[in-house]
């Protein structure tokens, strides 16, 4: 990305949140103005504008800056956050690894025989109609059983998300070179796995890296849903769930937890993308 | 060329017999208790059981999946045609709807629920729209510009204007895109919809079939709904499957070498 | 000239056949019959489809004959495939993107598990070779055409093989740059003493390049006459001398008499 583009990037963003910012508290003027309808008619605006369905933006910005009692502690919410979001980001890291083992295990166990890809990769495709969250329950308390921590359950929902992006991302990757460049490690007498090393791997970088950003994001999505299904104590997916109880009388935390897990979000996606930038910086540009 | 389409369906129809086999053997033989992991043939009679139930719920939650998935596509579409129209838009648009895609979007579910109510239809149908429609909307405008310069020349050479090459070029070149992002999302708009409804709401949905047997330890039942929930899955990922076999009949006309031949040779 | 083998290369009744029994196969090659003499430059020259690709696949053993044999330095081709006896270019350089110019030559001797500072000094013997070494650090895609064929070259040439199969390496580049690479392909040629086959359909390339020109007919795919060419040390002033568009000629003659359908 260059400077120019990251510099335009820049601008779009704060543009489209000052004009969301602008919409938000529009719609909230309008709505006050006219008592719940749309201006001029008697049809009811499709979302109440008063504080507690829709907090002022201020109020937002300013409850992530106040303090929280968390237990016997009281810390700033944004610290409060941070630890909640450390946890989950934690889970969701070793829910990716795994995740990235598991899927690129299966792509070279597909390349390798063709039955195997045949066999598995509709397996595999179908794979993520099964709802995660319907199995969230039931994986955690396996693994409680198993003596692991619920962590590592959590995790497991994140590897089963990420697998997938992986696998099939991965043996495109891994089938992608030219007939040319094939030939030319078989005139090497190369054996298959030095051809896996020396070509195919290489290759399949340019595929694998869009399917690390879906799955890192994926891996956070899945870890917030496994806190959120089985009641761990920790945890973004805890915290959204506490506020979304408390709503009525603290609207702006759901918000602002809500928009912690956004940053996580995020922040996961642009270590990936830092990763690409390093890994691939002299080598030609993303495919795919 | 019949036989060897149906001839394809032999090695995943294997290893599924297979994987079917060993999980019922795996769980007679290991013991393995039946709350985590029941028989396939006992979640079969348990769906059978409690099938009015089950049913209900998985219609429910399908109606919400899909009338979520419809509405996600539409606008994903339209938004996406519109911002290849005005480039600019779109230069600025594509980083921040990839850049919100990578947020976990089902945690706006519990925000919908204050704005929209929660005995609706409505805050859960938002949240599946929005899951939705960022996978649509960067996959289809990600088709709709990325065409070979060539072809947009050889239009331009015929005096074609935007709207012509719009038809002619970009939408058939989306195609393959749009199909692909079909896939992903009829899986997630399940997925969606199970998800929002863990926030609460009516009780007669699959999501809260789940969790309200398991939070009873009724396990029969929640893998039953389990199964349903996959079922509603695989069905509106068949649908996307058949849509892009209908919509793109060019792509498998033909051996299947031929065309692979012809992808590769494009690619270069 | 060290001739450990007094034959570079044989192919004995050489038969090939794409695609199996049936009304659906393809006769590539029929009976085709070749020796090559060590360091001998021996162009392969034809119309389309007249399997000289194929041809030159067969001796590089990544095809298999369906009848005959083809024997390289006195042992069955997949031996010397296994035995690295031979280097091949193709016609797109096939070079890895991810990969330094230094390292793409350096693939096959990685391979063969050369140590770090044999590659190294090797792969900066070969970009001297093909003059191109101030480019050892630099990536594929800063090379232009010309430049990434040398390289192919030079990585071809990297282990020294004792022959070397070309499958019209210059068909992608311009006619200055390839006249030029001609010219450098000849000095390699004369200072490594490697024993050539050279695929090509450019009659003035076959001419200036070889000491002798098989030309084929096509479908199926015979040798159907060899011009020897005596021009001696080729120099830039050859293309321009009359002997040089005689035996040309006589190449055209025996390329239209194949075209004509004998």
């Amino acid at each position: 990305m260059t400077t120019k583009r990251m510099l335009r990037t820049a601008v779009t963003v704060t543009v489209a949140v000052v004009i969301l910012v602008a919409l938000w508290e529009g719609y909230k003027w309008v709505g006050d103005q006219t008592g719940g309808t749309w201006p001029g008619t008697t049809v009811d605006l499709p979302v109440t504008s008063n504080d507690i369905t829709m907090p002022h933006v201020g109020d937002i910005a300013g409850e992530l800056f106040d303090d929280i009692r968390a237990g016997r502690q009281t810390m700033p919410m944004t610290l409060y956050l941070a630890k909640k979001a450390a946890v989950t980001f934690l889970e969701a890291t070793i829910g990716f690894t795994l995740g990235v083992v598991v899927g690129m295990g299966l792509a070279v166990l597909m390349l390798r025989w063709r039955f195997a890809e045949r066999g598995l990769l509709p397996w595999i495709n179908v794979s993520q109609t099964v709802p995660l969250i319907a199995l969230a329950p039931i994986v955690v308390t396996w693994a409680r059983l198993q003596g692991y921590p619920d962590m590592f359950g959590i995790a497991l929902i994140s590897t089963y998300l990420t697998f997938f992006p992986v696998a099939v991302s991965g043996l495109r990757g891994l089938q992608s070179p030219d007939v040319d460049h094939v030939e030319l490690m078989r005139s090497y007498a190369a054996p298959w796995w030095a051809t896996l090393v020396k070509l195919r791997l290489p290759a399949a970088r340019a595929y694998l890296f869009p399917a690390f950003k879906l799955a890192a994001t994926l891996s956070v999505v899945g870890a917030i849903v496994g806190e959120i299904s089985i009641g761990t104590k920790t945890g973004l997916g805890r915290a959204i769930l506490d506020f979304a109880q408390r709503y009525a009388v603290w609207p702006e935390r759901l918000y602002a937890s809500v928009i912690a897990a956004a940053a996580l979000g995020l922040f996961v996606f642009g270590l990936v993308n830092g990763a690409e930038w390093l890994v691939m910086r002299r080598s030609r540009q993303v495919a795919g | 060329m019949r036989l060897p389409r149906l001839w394809a369906a032999g090695p995943p129809l294997v290893v599924g017999v297979v994987g079917l086999v060993l999980w019922e053997g795996a769980v007679a033989g290991f013991g393995i208790q039946e709350f985590l992991l029941p028989r396939p043939s006992s979640i079969f009679t348990h769906l059978l059981e409690d099938w009015a139930v089950i049913s209900h719920a998985g219609w429910e939650t399908g109606r919400i999946a899909v009338s979520g998935l419809l509405v996600g596509i539409l606008l994903g579409v339209l938004l996406a045609v519109f911002t290849t129209r005005f480039r600019v838009l779109h230069d600025g648009l594509a980083p921040l709807a990839v850049a919100i895609n990578a947020t976990p979007i089902v945690a706006l579910a519990p925000i919908f629920n204050a704005w929209f109510g929660i005995t609706g239809t409505l805050s859960n149908q938002a949240v599946v729209v929005a899951v939705v429609f960022f996978p649509v909307f960067i996959n289809t405008a990600r088709g709709l510009t990325d065409v070979h310069p060539a072809e947009i020349e050889l239009m331009r050479s015929y005096a074609a204007g935007d709207w012509a090459i719009l038809r002619e070029v970009r939408i058939p070149n989306a195609l393959p895109f749009f199909a692909n992002a079909l896939r992903l999302a009829a899986p997630l708009s399940v997925i969606a919809a199970i998800v929002a409804e863990y926030f609460g709401g009516p009780q007669d949905r699959i999501g809260n079939v789940i969790t309200s047997n398991a939070a009873l330890a009724r396990y029969d039942v929640t893998w039953a709904a389990i199964a349903m929930a996959s079922v509603i899955g695989l069905v509106l990922f068949a649908v996307a499957l058949v849509v892009e076999r209908v919509s793109m009949p060019w792509r498998f006309a033909g051996d299947e070498e031929i065309t692979e031949e012809l992808e590769r040779e494009r690619q270069t | 000239m060290n001739a450990t083998s007094d034959v570079a290369v044989v192919v004995d009744g050489v038969h090939k056949v794409f695609g199996g029994a049936g009304a659906d196969d393809v006769t590539a090659l029929a009976g085709i019959d070749l020796a090559v003499v060590p360091g001998e430059f021996v162009s392969l020259i034809g119309p389309s489809g007249c399997g000289k690709s194929t041809l030159l696949r067969l001796i590089g053993d990544l095809l298999e004959p369906t009848a005959g044999t083809v024997t390289v330095f006195a042992k069955p081709a997949h031996q010397a495939r296994l035995d690295q006896d031979y280097g091949m270019v193709f016609q797109h350089p096939g070079l890895f993107d991810w990969r330094s110019v230094a390292a793409n030559i350096e693939l096959p001797l990685e391979l063969h598990d050369w140590s770090k500072a044999d590659r190294s000094a090797r792969s900066a013997a070969m970009l001297e070779l093909v003059r191109l070494e101030e480019f050892g650090g630099h990536y594929p895609r800063q090379l232009s055409g010309g430049m990434q064929q040398r390289v192919s070259i030079a990585r071809a040439l990297s282990f020294e093989p004792r022959l070397l199969l070309m499958d019209e390496p210059f068909g992608a580049l311009d006619e200055m740059t390839r006249e030029h690479m001609q010219g450098e392909l000849l000095r390699i040629w004369r200072e490594t003493e490697t024993t050539v086959v050279f695929v090509t359909h450019s009659i003035p390339e076959a001419t200036f390049l070889s000491n002798r020109v098989v030309v084929l007919s096509s479908r199926p795919g015979r040798i159907s006459s060899v011009v020897k060419v005596d021009l001696g040390d080729r120099t830039d002033d050859t293309r321009e001398d009359p002997e040089f568009f005689r035996i040309a000629t006589e190449v055209r003659e025996a390329l239209r008499a194949v075209e004509a359908g004998e």
